[in-house]
């Protein structure tokens, strides 16, 4: 996407270990001052909790019945977080959870495509020299700059045309290709794997596509990883184009979902505790997978090319 | 139409010729090379002539399948309109003509459009300068020994990148609501007024905090990523020279993080202009926000509620031209800024 500032990637690369930003003696480089910062540090915190703050409400929150939602005070924990889920999950027979399977699925197998298809393009574009690669290139990045809308009215008149809307497909499709993740790939892909290695691939015998399984997709691995993730966010928060394409709402996914409750929720306010307790729900694991993988996988490779 | 072996032929010829130059022996030899342990020279460069565009096809159709030909799909929408003849009853009664500028120039008369346009620009001018003022301010605390929750503090202000924009205003829009708010809830207790946080002017706030809250994060992690970036040396050169860590950072470290606020800039602003999610999960909260608050709430409505695509799409292309326009525009100036910066 920001083909103009390459160059941390190389270092994040190598330095994701530093970045932790834990491990002792791990930042060698630069002297240690021992003293506190007291001011600076309790901004830090202030920000942390500010944005905590609507997390740290929705837990409490999820755990109020009905009546104290609007009648005890905000951050007073109830006792009804076993009862809402069940109400939310009886909730016409539990659609709530087929939304969450189907943003599992949109985010999932959408993701697991586009890293495919951002490997392949970003591999080509790296390795090999041929005619039109920089212009194929930015013609692509182009493509990001698009606001979503442009695309989403044609796209959707289109997939009418084709027949296509609400359907799973009219929400996947569009979603695959990601110029981001392509962008991605072609930095990964030249950060990552030397010439030589192609070279003495070829040498051996090996075919392209052989070389390209074989050597490029585990050095480019990390990358990958960053790619699927950042991916996977990205369609889970999706809500433009499901909301345009989708009319039957057992094929929702979470975010249009919610929306809908939401919408019902202001003739029938005992809904509000629904999309909460949902909203809580549909957090928890992107929240929980974010928490389990920085363990192995640094932030700061999301980051070290993704400039949004 | 009608000849299709003699024209299928020349047509993948003429494909091939651009970057393989293939004669018809070593096409032979490509499709028999597989088997061979040893393939010669020529194979292997014909092969990995034609290997980065098969590389690349899956990408090319579905760029063009859901990029191009929706992008020329909406320019051409955008220039006609539908004629309706006689009673507008049966089939054939309407019909798509050219509708020149048309369509353009009612968008761009359109009071409503206008209005969005304004809203959003100010509801930018606050989420750009306090979020990436914030993601700055953040990275460098995040890059300072002295500082202690760091990875805590990293973690937690990242958070809030992997909720969705809609669960955001919902979170958002509930402690906005006076029985809910906190914010109420202090202002009450102080016998402060407890303005409306939906409407009017404090609905600019209320929103740009979404966004703020939502994109501060990853503004951060890219700027710190940055900073990480930079060789050591500088540092111990400049704490050598008996420079605090203030005047480091704003010496040293601003000035060359410099291309990464430029790009974190630049796309807050394509971001900014084209919020939709957030106002539309508010609205069912309050009746402080119009369907067409934002631009591209505009387009939707004209679109799917009003049914006039013709409309939407020029529209929609206004829109699109409009955020290239001041984006670069904005690039430039802060391009200029830096170089002059750098030349003093």
């Amino acid at each position: 996407m920001t083909g103009l500032a390459s160059p941390p990637l190389r270092t994040t690369v190598n330095g994701d270990g530093r970045a932790a930003g834990t491990t002792p003696g791990a930042s060698q480089g630069r002297p240690r001052p021992r003293r506190t910062a007291l001011l600076p540090t309790a901004a830090l915190v202030l920000g942390a909790l500010y944005c905590l703050l609507p997390v740290a409400w929705v837990v409490v929150a999820a755990t109020k019945p009905d009546n104290e939602l609007f009648s005890t005070f905000t951050f007073l924990p109830g006792d009804g977080i076993a009862d809402n889920v069940t109400d939310l999950s009886a909730y016409r027979d539990g659609i709530y959870w087929r939304w969450m399977l189907n943003s599992v699925f949109y985010a999932g197998l959408g993701a697991v495509l586009s890293t495919v298809v951002s490997a392949l393009a970003g591999y080509a574009l790296a390795i090999y020299r041929f005619r039109g690669r920089e212009a194929f290139f930015n013609v692509m990045l182009t493509g990001v700059l698009m606001p979503p809308v442009i695309l989403a009215i044609p796209q959707y008149l289109l997939m009418a045309e084709a027949d296509l809307t609400d359907s799973y497909a009219s929400v996947l499709l569009p979603l695959i290709l990601s110029p981001y993740g392509v962008y991605l790939g072609r930095i990964y892909a030249e950060a990552a794997i030397p010439m030589e290695l192609v070279e003495a691939g070829r040498m051996d015998g090996a075919g392209e596509w052989r070389i390209f399984r074989r050597i490029a997709v585990p050095m480019m691995a990390p990358g990958l990883v960053t790619i699927f993730l950042f991916q996977f966010v990205a369609i889970w928060n999706n809500f433009l184009l499901p909301f345009i394409m989708l009319g039957d709402d057992e094929k929702f996914p979470m975010t249009v979902g919610l929306f809908t409750l939401l919408k019902q929720g202001a003739s029938q306010p005992s809904l509000y505790t629904l999309v909460i307790t949902g909203a809580l729900l549909a957090i928890a694991p992107l929240i929980a997978l974010f928490l389990v993988i920085q363990r192995f996988w640094s932030l700061d490779l999301l980051s070290g090319a993704v400039k949004s | 139409m009608t000849q299709p072996p003699k024209g299928a032929r020349r047509s993948y010829g003429a494909e091939a010729a651009p970057y393989a130059h293939p004669s018809p022996t070593t096409t032979l030899t490509r499709a028999r090379s597989a088997q061979y342990l040893f393939p010669s020279p020529t194979t292997t460069l014909t092969r990995a002539r034609s290997a980065p565009y098969l590389f690349l096809l899956p990408a090319a159709v579905l760029f063009a399948l859901f990029f191009a030909l929706p992008i020329g799909y909406a320019l051409w929408l955008s220039f006609h309109k539908v004629e309706i003849k006689g009673l507008g009853l049966g089939k054939g009664a309407k019909s798509e003509v050219w509708a020149g500028l048309e369509n353009y120039t009612s968008a761009l008369t359109d009071s409503e459009l206008a209005a969005s346009a304004l809203r959003v620009l100010g509801y930018g001018a606050i989420v750009v300068p306090v979020m990436l003022g914030l993601a700055l301010f953040f990275a460098l605390l995040l890059d300072s020994e002295r500082v202690r929750a760091r990875s805590f503090a990293r973690l937690a202000i990242f958070l809030p990148y992997a909720v969705p924009g809609v669960i955001a205003a919902v979170l958002w829009g509930f402690l906005y609501l006076p029985d809910v708010s906190p914010f109420h809830f202090l202002l009450g207790k102080l016998g402060l007024p407890e303005p409306d946080l939906m409407d009017g002017g404090p609905l600019y706030l209320a929103m740009s905090n979404i966004a703020i809250w939502g994109g501060t994060g990853f503004n951060m992690i890219v700027i710190y990523t940055a900073l990480r970036s930079l060789p050591a040396e500088v540092y111990e050169a400049a704490t050598l020279d008996g420079c605090s860590e203030l005047q480091i950072a704003l010496r040293i470290k601003i000035p060359m993080v410099v291309p990464s606020l430029v790009l974190t800039f630049f796309f807050s602003i394509i971001a900014t202009l084209q919020v939709f999610n957030e106002p539309m999960t508010l609205k069912p909260l309050t009746n402080g926000i119009p369907s067409t608050w934002s631009p591209l709430m505009k387009v939707y409505n004209d679109a799917f509620t009003g049914g006039n695509i013709h409309a939407a799409s020029a529209t929609a292309v206004v829109l699109a031209l409009a955020t290239f326009v001041l984006s670069f525009a904005l690039l430039r100036i802060s391009n200029r800024r830096t170089t002059q910066g750098a030349g003093r």
